[in-house]
């Protein structure tokens, strides 16, 4: 048994740390630290940096244009994007619609757009929840009619997050209202410049604009837009879910933020001493510091079972949980620490906090979470 | 990075998960309690003749080479079978002590055959917690020391041959220098002790020392010198605590959820309703946290990192134990209803071993405050531990 990683993980990382360092724009870097909004741009120049390097898509397999990283190495790139202040992955095309296509989709769709996401040439956004189905996703309403050809689609998705970038979205949608709720869905893969689509922007309540509503009305799209076979929608959505891992739980952004925190503690002052040897707040941090080292190592547990050959299973829903809390307590205590500063939006540390509430909400709730543990895990 | 563990490793699992399954269980750990010593000398034979007393000590000292790893395994199968043998205070307490000191390798020997017990006599009426905080004096005599003061909760006190105590020899109550270790025999004279049960099924002992006289070899490490040896013991056992403390939990958690698939109410199994299938949950992430920390800490005594570092990572783990602990406890009660309370049935007595675990080498508000003042003087890098985890990885649940 060895603790530690090998050398050659060392050498990865160092390697991957200076390709940061070389690749990364200092401005970019700059917005990333600072949580500004980052433009369409910004994340397409780093993309195709990453794509230059062959690093766009490590969970891909390596015919398609993967890394053939394995998992301990996939983990230390993540860490280091985080740590390098690298824009978050924009995970609709390469984390969420490239592996469906390429387990369920045709030759045709794999030629086509499997390159186009490596390439930034689209960008992808989720078109699942809908204005009448959350949480309960197998209800959603949005109609394909088979009409020659085409499917003609009628309805709302909403909670899309960059739908303003995107130029396609991946959408859940019922072909066969008769058939049992799960059963009737299909996946679609719809071109955002169709006519009949429309985009609704959604301000939250940080003030931001990261989500909007998307409204389908007798938008015509090809049958070979279809993935896999119609009626299985769900099934492949649900495949997704289950090879989805750790990609909500942010320890390495979670151990950035609390950098950030501890800076804001530092520079804050009471009662004659910083914040931050304030033995009060000092111990509101240290606790989640802990727990936050807890998860890292719960992450990595998880990492070496998957190493070990296991299929991913309802960890994921555990990091999910433990992740999004840890990043809600950090920002939390950001608006604490900032005192009156958080009044000001500027400052963006009340922001920061209002904004992270969407997490227990978003990638399924926290409670559906629960739910999926106590029936796959506990099996209650 | 290898995560499995060795063939050896696996061979000390199985062994002790079959000693857990045959020989222990809630009727014979009873009898045990219940009887004069509160632990079983055959079962200890049988500790002796498996390897386990010296498994993780280093060959140097007689043991047989492991690591931390090795006592962790045992650890987590002695929390699920709520082992009551006294291998915390001897083992892993007195036996890392003396052999951290270097220089009793023959009592050592003695230990890993099974033939002497031991304990650790640190704590202090006044003390609390707080290792570096010693009243008890020890005077100098020509070459002896003579020894005067009282220590409080030393566990298995009352069968221990030798106490490895702390006393000051130089300086005033909270100087981290002017603190020793010294082995004082069980039956010294000018020992007194107050034996009780404890409040989880174990043994301690309030031990006054009125004049005991030791000489010059009785001296653990260095005169004056005993405190780094003390902290670096005390991690070893928190880390053996929080092994301990993860068998506890993990049986809790599945006794609950096996009650609430077959409690029926209102015509329906109880783990039906939404309320108590999330509490169950939260209870097995309680659990997963302590388990990952349990691997932190353990890692960390192995790791060649500074000794502030390796303290706060076992305050850290310290921390996460209690509370997990605290929380899976109070929930597992609480899901049984009433029947939860009963002396008769098992989960409250690992619920009551679990609080004392809590409490035990410090607790929650000793341990955060230690994990804050040794961060401060560490440089504040925000990167997570650059290091795997220890085994692999029991999988989640």
């Amino acid at each position: 048994m060895n603790l530690a990683f090998s050398p050659e993980d060392h050498a990865f990382r160092a390697e991957v740390r200076s390709f940061i360092k070389r690749e990364l724009p200092a401005e970019i870097a700059r917005k990333t630290r600072d949580g500004d909004e980052l433009t369409k741009d910004d994340y397409v120049n780093w993309q195709r940096r990453l794509a230059a390097r062959g690093w766009m898509a490590p969970n891909w397999p390596v015919a398609h244009g993967g890394t053939g990283w394995n998992v301990v190495q996939k983990h230390i790139f993540d860490e280091e994007l985080a740590f390098g202040y690298a824009p978050r992955q924009i995970p609709f095309g390469v984390v969420m619609v490239a592996p469906i296509i390429i387990e369920f989709g045709n030759d045709a769709q794999k030629a086509y757009y499997l390159p186009r996401i490596l390439s930034s040439d689209d960008w992808w956004c989720q078109g699942y929840s809908e204005p009448g189905s959350g949480s309960d996703l197998a209800s959603l309403q949005t109609r394909a009619v088979r009409d020659g050809d085409h499917y003609v689609v009628n309805g709302t998705k909403t909670w899309i997050t960059y739908a303003q970038y995107a130029n396609l979205i991946f959408c859940l949608v019922r072909t066969d209202p008769a058939a049992q709720k799960q059963r009737g869905i299909s996946f679609l893969l719809i071109d955002m410049t169709s006519p009949g689509v429309s985009v609704r922007p959604i301000v939250t309540i940080d003030g931001g604009h990261e989500i909007n509503e998307v409204h389908f009305d007798a938008v015509r799209v090809p049958v070979e837009n279809l993935v896999g076979a119609e009626g299985q929608g769900w099934t492949y959505a649900k495949f997704l879910l289950e090879h989805e891992r750790n990609s909500t739980a942010g320890v390495a952004a979670s151990f950035r933020l609390l950098g950030h925190l501890k800076e804001l503690a530092a520079q804050q002052r009471v009662n004659g001493k910083t914040l931050i040897d304030d033995e009060r707040f000092a111990e509101k941090i240290a606790s989640v510091e802990i727990e936050l080292t807890a998860l890292s190592y719960a992450q990595l547990r998880s990492l070496a079972s998957e190493h070990a050959g296991k299929t991913p299973g309802a960890e994921s829903s555990f990091v999910k949980i433990k992740g999004t809390e840890i990043q809600q307590a950090i920002t939390e205590l950001m608006m604490e620490a900032d005192g009156y500063g958080a009044l000001d939006p500027a400052t963006r540390s009340a922001l920061w906090y209002f904004n992270f509430r969407k997490t227990s909400i978003y990638a399924g709730s926290n409670e559906i979470q629960h739910n999926i543990i106590a029936k796959r895990i506990l099996g209650l | 990075m290898d995560f499995s563990l060795s063939s050896d490793q696996l061979l000390i699992k199985e062994s002790v998960d079959r000693f857990v399954g045959d020989a222990y269980g809630a009727e014979r750990r009873r009898a045990i309690v219940a009887g004069n010593e509160g632990f079983s000398r055959d079962h200890w034979r049988t500790f002796a003749s498996l390897g386990w007393l010296g498994i993780a000590l280093p060959e140097s000292q007689g043991g047989f080479g492991g690591s931390p790893v090795e006592s962790m395994i045992l650890m987590e199968a002695f929390g699920r079978g709520l082992v009551v043998e006294p291998y915390l205070p001897t083992v892993v307490l007195g036996g890392n002590a003396l052999a951290f000191g270097g220089a009793h390798g023959d009592l050592l020997e003695q230990m890993i055959e099974g033939e002497l017990l031991l304990s650790l006599a640190y704590a202090e009426d006044g003390s609390r917690y707080d290792e570096g905080l010693v009243e008890t004096r020890a005077r100098r005599d020509g070459d002896d020391l003579v020894i005067d003061g009282k220590k409080r909760g030393v566990l298995f006190g009352a069968v221990a041959d030798k106490l490895v105590v702390s006393v000051r020899t130089r300086g005033l109550s909270q100087d981290r220098h002017g603190i020793t270790l010294v082995l004082v025999d069980g039956d010294a004279p000018g020992v007194r002790r107050r034996d009780y049960r404890t409040v989880d099924g174990g043994r301690a002992s309030d031990v006054v020392f009125s004049g005991v006289r030791v000489g010059p070899q009785a001296i653990v490490g260095e005169l004056d010198g005993g405190l780094a040896i003390l902290e670096r013991t005390l991690d070893y056992g928190i880390a053996a605590l929080a092994a301990e403390a993860v068998g506890i939990m993990s049986v809790m958690h599945a006794t609950t959820v096996d009650y609430l698939k077959a409690r029926t109410q209102f015509g329906v199994p109880i783990g039906s309703f939404q309320v108590l299938q999330h509490r169950a949950v939260d209870m097995l992430m309680s659990l997963e946290m302590a388990r990952s920390m349990c691997y932190y800490g353990t890692m960390a005594l192995s790791s060649s990192e500074s000794d502030p570092q390796r303290r706060r990572a076992l305050s850290a783990t310290k921390v996460q134990i209690a509370r997990s602990g605290r929380y899976v406890g109070q929930q597992a009660i609480q899901l049984h209803g009433a029947i939860g309370m009963t002396e008769e049935y098992h989960v409250g007595h690992y619920f009551k071993r679990m609080s004392m675990i809590e409490l035990a080498l410090g607790d929650v508000d000793h341990h955060l405050r230690r994990y804050v003042a040794l961060g401060r003087i560490e440089d504040r890098a925000e990167r997570p531990p650059d290091v795997a985890p220890p085994v692999a990885a029991e999988s989640f649940a």
